[in-house]
């Protein structure tokens, strides 16, 4: 039984260095003095400075916040509204809802990025943040929605009963009972779902018109004229924006111990 | 520890639930489906100059002459076909491979490993799942290409006198593929081997079975929903790739994505691309109908 384990536990290893080495080897080289060889020749935050100055970085960033937050802010909403439809009520429709739900995220990206561009070609809405923003809500209330029905299949009706017997109104309940279980799966929703934006480059490559460049499509462009130790900074800047919020959503989403009460 | 909360029954007056459902009902209405649907349209008309529509004058005639399945016909011809097939093989491979690899460590992870360690290591597999894919794919651009760490390591130990060619061809978009969808086969055969009862793999040693018959013949079957699972999760998104095949590939490695985006971006054949998006779109639809139709035979409950 050792003998395997040894081997499982090596093979394990193996595949987290395989997994983590590319990237380790990304950020290390953002801190590399060489401008074009992979060869290292001395420490320097030069490429972090020069990210500050570079106009084109910095508007993609601004107009993938600007994205980030709109299309987060309106499918945390929606995605928890139907959450809670799912969650506790028995509908028409119902089953269609949740396969509605899943298509965003089944259907291939570069289809939907396909059918959103034609679509806003025929009714003839031009091409700029706004169309991004609906094309990033388009999948960001699937996210939401699956992750805050996850949490609400451990939740104790009881609670909402006892305020209602005590006397609460429904909305009352809702403001002071429901509202604040729930509140982890959906701010781990939330999180989730700005990251997944924050990412998108696919979608967001066909509807983003002149002017609505995001981070992602910048990087893309940075990379296909040439590997410039710039990108390797701002992927870094990136990657370590995404890993911080995933490790708070990870954190929020495990239910709170039991009997532990806040 | 779930507690059920056993549902009301429909009843005959206006659910609550429709106003909750409502603005997503109209959201996905208006900016996914209907979208869908004008491109399923425009898969049957013809390009215009200019990228545009051709109008149709003769409707009946244009049925007639079979002009409104042309877009479908012309995605037969051997080009297009030697694309499917590639993107096809290029999503199997990705997909046992990932298997091979990912067993092992979810095994680890939920049944070897000290169960103090488990969170660790499966969040290590897990930030990774939602890290920026563009950002994974170039971290491989970076080590495959010309200049990069592993031709300059090799040429400065003196393995190779030339750089090699590690770039732009099959084997990167395999490297790319695997690594990037690893993470999506080890969570789901994660959640299966966590639920295995270990006392059957005991059971199974005292009555005299060898390890391999054990594993073959009980913790296989046992852990096939994750398995399951784990494929249709590697397999899907593989088959529809873009963004691996377009920085690691080069022109004989075009994937069944790039085909669309190109017809969209450059080609600016709309109804062509429409047609083949709609190929893609129905194999993955396909796919997804028969592993809804095992999963519910097995009884396990749904994501949602």
């Amino acid at each position: 039984m050792r003998g395997r384990g040894g081997f499982l536990r090596a093979h394990t290893w193996l595949i987290y260095l395989f997994l983590y080495a590319p990237i380790a080897i990304l950020v290390v080289f953002s801190f590399n003095k060489a401008t074009q060889t992979a060869v290292w020749q001395g420490f320097t935050t030069e490429w972090y400075g020069s990210l500050v100055h570079n106009d084109l970085i910095l508007t993609s960033v601004r107009n993938s916040l600007i994205v980030g937050v709109a299309a987060t802010v309106v499918a945390t909403v929606f995605g928890t509204l139907v959450a809670l439809a799912l969650g506790r009520y028995a509908f028409r429709g119902e089953g269609l809802t949740r396969n509605l739900l899943y298509l965003p995220i089944i259907i291939p990206e570069v289809v939907i990025g396909a059918a959103l561009v034609t679509f806003f070609g025929v009714v003839g809405l031009r091409l700029s943040l706004v169309t991004v923003i609906l094309a990033h809500v388009v999948f960001s209330v699937s996210y939401v929605a699956i992750v805050v029905r996850a949490r609400l299949s451990g939740f104790d009706r009881s609670l909402e009963e006892a305020a209602l017997d005590l006397g609460a109104r429904p909305l009352q309940t809702f403001w002071r009972v429901t509202l604040p279980l729930i509140l982890p799966g959906i701010v781990s929703g939330t999180l989730l779902v700005f990251t997944v934006s924050i990412d998108d480059y696919v979608i967001t490559s066909f509807v983003a018109g002149v002017g609505a460049t995001t981070l992602p499509l910048q990087i893309y462009s940075m990379l296909k004229v040439g590997v410039t130790p710039e990108v390797n900074a701002v992927s870094t800047l990136l990657l370590l924006l995404t890993v911080v919020l995933i490790v708070i959503a990870q954190r929020l989403q495990q239910p709170p111990p039991e009997g532990v009460r806040d | 520890m779930t507690i059920q909360n056993p549902k009301p029954k429909i009843q005959n007056r206006i659910s609550p639930a429709y106003p909750l459902v409502l603005p997503t009902w109209i959201v996905l209405g208006v900016f996914f489906l209907l979208p869908l649907t004008i491109l399923l349209v425009i898969s049957f008309a013809q390009r215009g100059t200019y990228g545009s529509l051709k109008p149709i004058e003769d409707f009946a005639q244009y049925v007639r002459s079979g002009k409104i399945l042309a877009n479908y016909a012309r995605s037969l011809h051997p080009i297009y076909l030697q694309i499917f097939w590639r993107s096809v093989w290029m999503a199997v491979v990705t997909t046992v491979l990932c298997l091979a690899l990912s067993y092992p460590a979810a095994y680890y992870i939920a049944v070897v490993a000290p169960a103090r360690r488990r969170n660790f290591l499966l969040g290590l597999a897990v930030v990774p799942f939602w890290t920026s894919f563009l950002i994974r794919t170039y971290a491989w651009m970076f080590l495959l290409r010309t200049e990069g760490l592993i031709n300059r390591t090799l040429l400065s130990a003196g393995l190779i006198s030339q750089p090699l060619e590690l770039l732009y061809n099959n084997f990167a978009v395999l490297i790319g593929l695997v690594y990037g969808e690893i993470p999506f086969m080890i969570l789901p055969l994660y959640a299966s081997l966590e639920k295995l009862d270990l006392s059957l793999l005991e059971a199974s040693a005292d009555l005299g079975a060898p390890r391999s018959s054990t594993f073959r013949r009980v913790t296989v079957p046992l852990t096939m929903p994750g398995i399951v699972a784990g494929i249709i999760l590697v397999f899907v998104p593989s088959l529809g790739q873009f963004i691996v095949s377009d920085l690691l590939g080069g022109a004989r490695t075009i994937l069944a994505g790039n085909l669309i985006q190109n017809q969209f971006a450059v080609a600016r054949n709309k109804p062509f691309g429409s047609a083949v998006a709609f190929e893609l779109t129905a194999a993955v639809l396909t796919l997804l109908f028969v592993y809804t139709v095992y999963t519910r035979k097995k009884g396990q409950d749904v994501l949602l």
